[in-house]
């Protein structure tokens, strides 16, 4: 074992492209974890999504062995935290991991409201924060203006930033000597009941489930007998070990030492995040504060395109679900789509992820409708039913409206960071998006605004509009803040006097005209012209809102067809049919895949 | 076997910026070398599909009216020693009207020639210097006069649909044209096609097609146009006094046998399609290689030519024979035909059941590849 003074625990804190992955290869390489050839640019994220985005979806640690000025060598664990505000729960296990963290803030770009939410968060676990000033090198950095950045927005002391350029290698052993001199040692009892925090888990193919574990009291050994406080298992420790970054087992992992186990568990649903792991004889008694179940709080509809793919993607979402314990799934039917899922995520962002993933890693075309968030509604008594609150996940289950007595939605507190010259408009974006404004303060050239808004207003494309009205400048981050009442109200969308279940929506009365007038005029570019003459009309109820008309086609046709051309009509027939498989028919009308997803982007691009 | 001869001549003095069909400029064409390759290829194609007399020939091109009239008579003259003539067959050559081949027309119709299509595209100056024309409208104009003096039949073309054309001139065009006398009109809109230099103009920006709307609009008034002056439509872009239809292209249209020589042509014989080599170089090596031009042989399915059988049937005011369609395919009629789509677009009114036979109606024609896409059964279809 390692003295505890002589461990740290640490995560890093940072903006997209901020430089935390290259700052950790390079402390990863000066501790020797790596060979310089080994070193694969960014090492802790693992999938090409995360690569690609620049996000961290799953957390990382790697265990370096430092050896410091003052002669000593130091065990410093370094843990990768996800950075984004739906893994928050995830985070937050994190970080309770750990007694500090590096803020690495670009000295060019400056704090970042995503930076803001996860420091807030490590001040709360009453982390040790050293500021890390990257980027210096760039012609660009203002080292000066972001340490009162830090010290005005954050209200860190900056003076002793360290000041760094990860990229080109500079000031990488002042980040680990502050490492060992400013973060303090963990605290435990070796000889207490084991008490360990479940930080994360994965499915690993020659491993089974790998869990991430920190230990707070005791010992963790191969062999023991444990148990899952909150899951209530018992499973049986077959490996104990650290990654640094390789993965290497190690005979025990001490009090205040992170690592990983295997116990033969093969799903990640049994080794839920914050879970407190302790042994089957002579266990603590109590668990570890903190632990939360999961809730999705957006979902989607995801359909094949291919109706014949419906198996495949049945097995592919099972596989994914493997890994990934955040995400729900059960099976739904739509009159135009077909079979699919429906499916429950932590935020839009994992829409996204497990959408991009279930295409890319299991090449599935799939159709994702509307997201919807949940709802929660009073019905009143019927004849033949008592009174009861349900929640709503799918505008097709919306009951009947006369039995509402009322509808509740989930709303978030958003904070906007942005240079002012953007403000207006995004006031504008949030006031149209029935926000409520909280607070708004200067800090040099630039605002943070705050906005309480109904999450069902942001789940569609209100990212994506921030950031086109900001020129990507804006920052976003939110945390939910409960359900509040709305007089919220089902829009059906009816093409050809047909409704169609897949771009149904709830939305607040006071927008409804407007969505629903967007949506036909959407409609009507996104469907090709017919035979016949199309209505498409917005709907609540019985009473028709909008209402736009698709002109009958009047010309498709070719002119000159001599014998030689067959075979380029025939060609063009072909092209027609490949072209309806990507459709979806209503009411006669064949309504192209895309239609279901662009329908519903607001306002111009 | 086949009753109908097509025979490509792939030449043009210049390449008209909307065509896309197989045609070539060359400095110089060795036509000793090219009747003796083209009467190979026919050779060929007659060992195949021989046994009936011909009832219509039909030399296109590429400019035919190019070809030295001794090259055509003895270009007939083979045909005829191959599969001998039906009683009244029908021989026609297209024929740009400048005024150098309207000097030969003698001659052609002394070969053998006894209809001609004349290539007059447009009957003003600066429609035909936007198309590309080497003719102006003074000179097609007298072309067409000398035309109807040799032959017996006579039909011309014309390009329309053009951008800008407003209504109130093509019916000024119009009338001219069908004022001209001739039995029979081929009147197509201006479609642009890939690789050609409109579609790379039109890219450019440099102009735009007309829009569907008004083109359909010209449609409709070409049909009430040409109907009211005894020349109704009888295929989509075809009009024609009863009687003076193009028989031989009606062969294609009603999806009879037919052969084709020489380079890129297409023929049909005993449920297989047949292709030619398209680069006149590459087809002349090809006969010397092989004794025909042929590029590609492929048996049809039954599904497949009957979809083919429908999409040029369904192009003709008559329509198809859908018992006699199920009868030479093999194919039920529910197979042919979406029966389903069938009863909507004849609920629009589209699409017209009389007896046996099939017709989309006036109202359909226009949008006629629509229509053909619904009713055409998808098992008949490769994906």
């Amino acid at each position: 074992m390692t003295d505890l003074g002589l461990i740290r625990n640490f995560s890093i804190i940072a903006h997209i492209d901020h430089g935390k992955s290259t700052l950790a290869d390079r402390l990863i390489q000066v501790c020797g974890g790596l060979t310089e050839r080994e070193m694969s640019a960014q090492v802790l994220d693992n999938m090409d999504i995360e690569r690609e985005r620049g996000i961290t979806i799953k957390a990382q640690t790697v265990r370096l062995n430092y050896t410091a000025r003052d002669g000593r060598t130091y065990e410093l664990n370094l843990m990768d935290t996800p950075g984004h505000v739906d893994f928050a729960y995830e985070v937050s296990r994190s970080l309770a991991a750990c007694e500090g963290a590096l803020l690495v803030v670009d000295a060019a770009q400056g704090v970042e409201a995503q930076t803001l939410a996860n420091v807030y968060q490590s001040i709360e676990h009453d982390h040790e924060i050293v500021p890390v000033i990257n980027k210096i090198d760039l012609p660009a950095a203002e080292p000066d203006k972001v340490k009162a950045e830090i010290e005005d927005i954050i209200g860190l002391d900056a003076s002793d930033a360290v000041l760094t350029s990860a990229k080109s290698g500079i000031g990488i052993e002042d980040t680990l000597e502050a490492i060992v001199a400013r973060i303090p040692p963990p605290t435990g009892d070796r000889d207490a009941a084991l008490k360990a925090m479940l930080v994360d888990s994965w499915y690993d193919p020659y491993l089974g489930v790998v869990i991430l574990v920190r230990v707070m009291d005791g010992v963790l050994k191969k062999g023991l007998q444990v148990r899952f406080m909150q899951g209530g298992t018992q499973h049986l420790v077959d490996r104990v070990g650290a990654f640094t970054p390789k993965r290497v087992d190690l005979p025990e992992i001490g009090p205040g030492e992170i690592g990983f186990i295997t116990a033969q568990i093969k799903e990640v649903e049994q080794a839920r995040v914050g879970d407190t792991i302790t042994t089957v004889k002579g266990g603590a008694d109590k668990a570890l504060p903190g632990y939360k179940e999961v809730q999705p709080v957006v979902f989607c509809g995801l359909f094949p395109v291919d109706a014949a793919d419906f198996e495949k993607l049945r097995e592919s979402i099972g596989k994914l679900r493997l890994n990934d314990a955040s995400f729900s799934y059960e099976m739904e039917s739509s009159a135009a789509l077909g079979f699919g899922f429906r499916c429950g995520f932590l935020g839009l962002l994992h829409l996204e992820i497990i959408q991009e993933r279930l295409s890319r890693e299991y090449d599935l075309d799939l159709i994702t409708t509307a997201p919807s968030v949940v709802y929660r509604l009073r019905l009143g008594k019927t004849k033949n039913e008592e009174a009861k609150t349900i929640e709503l996940h799918n505008p097709a289950d919306y009951p009947d409206p006369n039995r509402i007595e009322w509808i509740e939605e989930p709303w978030i507190k958003a904070t906007i960071y942005t240079p002012d010259e953007y403000l207006g408009a995004i006031l504008k974006l949030c006031q149209d998006r029935r926000g409520i404004q909280t607070d708004l303060t200067y800090v040099g050239g630039r605002a943070q605004v705050t906005y309480e808004l109904p999450l069902n207003e942001v789940v569609f494309d209100f990212y994506d509009r921030l950031k086109s009205i900001s020129r990507g400048y804006a920052s976003f981050d939110y945390e939910q803040i409960g359900l509040r009442e709305g007089d919220l109200v089902k829009m059906n969308i009816l093409v050809n006097n047909e409704p169609v279940d897949a771009l149904s929506l709830i939305v607040h009365r006071s927008v409804a005209e407007e969505r629903g007038r967007g949506m036909c005029e959407r409609l009507k570019d996104l469907i090709p012209r017919h035979l016949f003459k199309i209505p498409i009309q917005a709907a609540i109820g019985g009473k028709v809102i909008a209402r736009e008309t698709i002109a009958a086609l009047r010309k498709d046709v070719t002119a000159k067809c001599y014998g030689g051309d067959i075979t380029r009509k025939k060609k063009l027939l072909e092209k027609q049919k490949k072209g309806k498989a990507r459709m979806r028919e209503y009411g006669n009308v064949s309504i192209p895949q895309e239609a279901f997803i662009a329908a519903l982007r607001m306002g111009e691009e | 076997m086949a009753r109908a001869l097509y025979i490509h001549w792939p030449f043009c003095l210049k390449k008209c910026p909307y065509c896309d069909f197989n045609s070539h400029v060359r400095d110089a064409v060795d036509h000793a070398a090219w009747q003796d390759a083209l009467v190979a290829d026919m050779r060929h194609e007659a060992a195949l599909a021989g046994g009936e007399p011909l009832g219509s020939i039909f030399f296109g091109g590429g400019t035919p009216s190019l070809m030295p009239p001794a090259l055509v008579a003895a270009l007939l003259a083979e045909a005829e020693r191959l599969w001998g003539f039906a009683e009244g067959i029908e021989i026609t050559l297209e024929a740009n009207p400048s005024s150098v081949e309207a000097a030969a027309f003698g001659g052609l119709a002394q070969a053998g020639i006894n209809r001609v299509s004349l290539g007059l595209q447009a009957l003003d100056d600066a429609a035909l210097r936007f198309l590309g024309r080497l003719h102006d409208a003074d000179e097609g104009l007298r072309a067409l006069a000398v035309a109807q003096r040799q032959f017996a039949r006579v039909s011309f073309d014309l390009i329309y649909a053009r951008p800008g054309q407003q209504p109130s001139a093509w019916e000024g065009e119009l009338a001219r044209a069908l004022a001209l006398g001739t039995g029979h009109l081929s009147l197509y809109q201006l479609t642009i096609e890939p690789n050609t230099r409109f579609a790379t103009d039109v890219r450019l920006g440099r102009f735009a097609p007309l829009e569907d709307d008004p083109a359909a609009e010209l449609f409709e008034l070409t049909r009430a146009m040409t109907a009211a002056a005894g020349l109704p439509a009888y295929e989509i872009s075809n009009h024609a006094r009863p009687g003076e239809e193009s028989r031989h292209n009606l062969t294609y249209w009603r999806y009879r046998d037919y052969c084709g020589i020489g380079p890129g042509a297409h023929g049909r014989r005993g449920g297989v399609a047949t292709q030619r080599h398209r680069k006149p170089e590459n087809w002349l090596a090809a006969v010397a290689r092989q004794g025909h031009g042929i590029a590609e042989e492929s048996a049809l399915s039954p599904p497949t030519a009957a979809a083919e059988a429908l999409l040029m049937g369904l192009r003709l005011s008559e329509g198809v024979d859908l018992p006699a369609l199920a009868r030479r395919f093999a194919i039920p009629p529910g197979r042919l035909v979406d029966a389903e789509r069938q009863e909507m677009l004849a609920r629009l009114g589209f699409l017209r059941r009389e007896g046996d036979r099939l017709r989309v109606t006036a109202r359909g024609m226009p949008v006629l590849d629509a229509i053909l896409g619904e009713l055409v059964h998808p098992g008949l279809v490769a994906a």
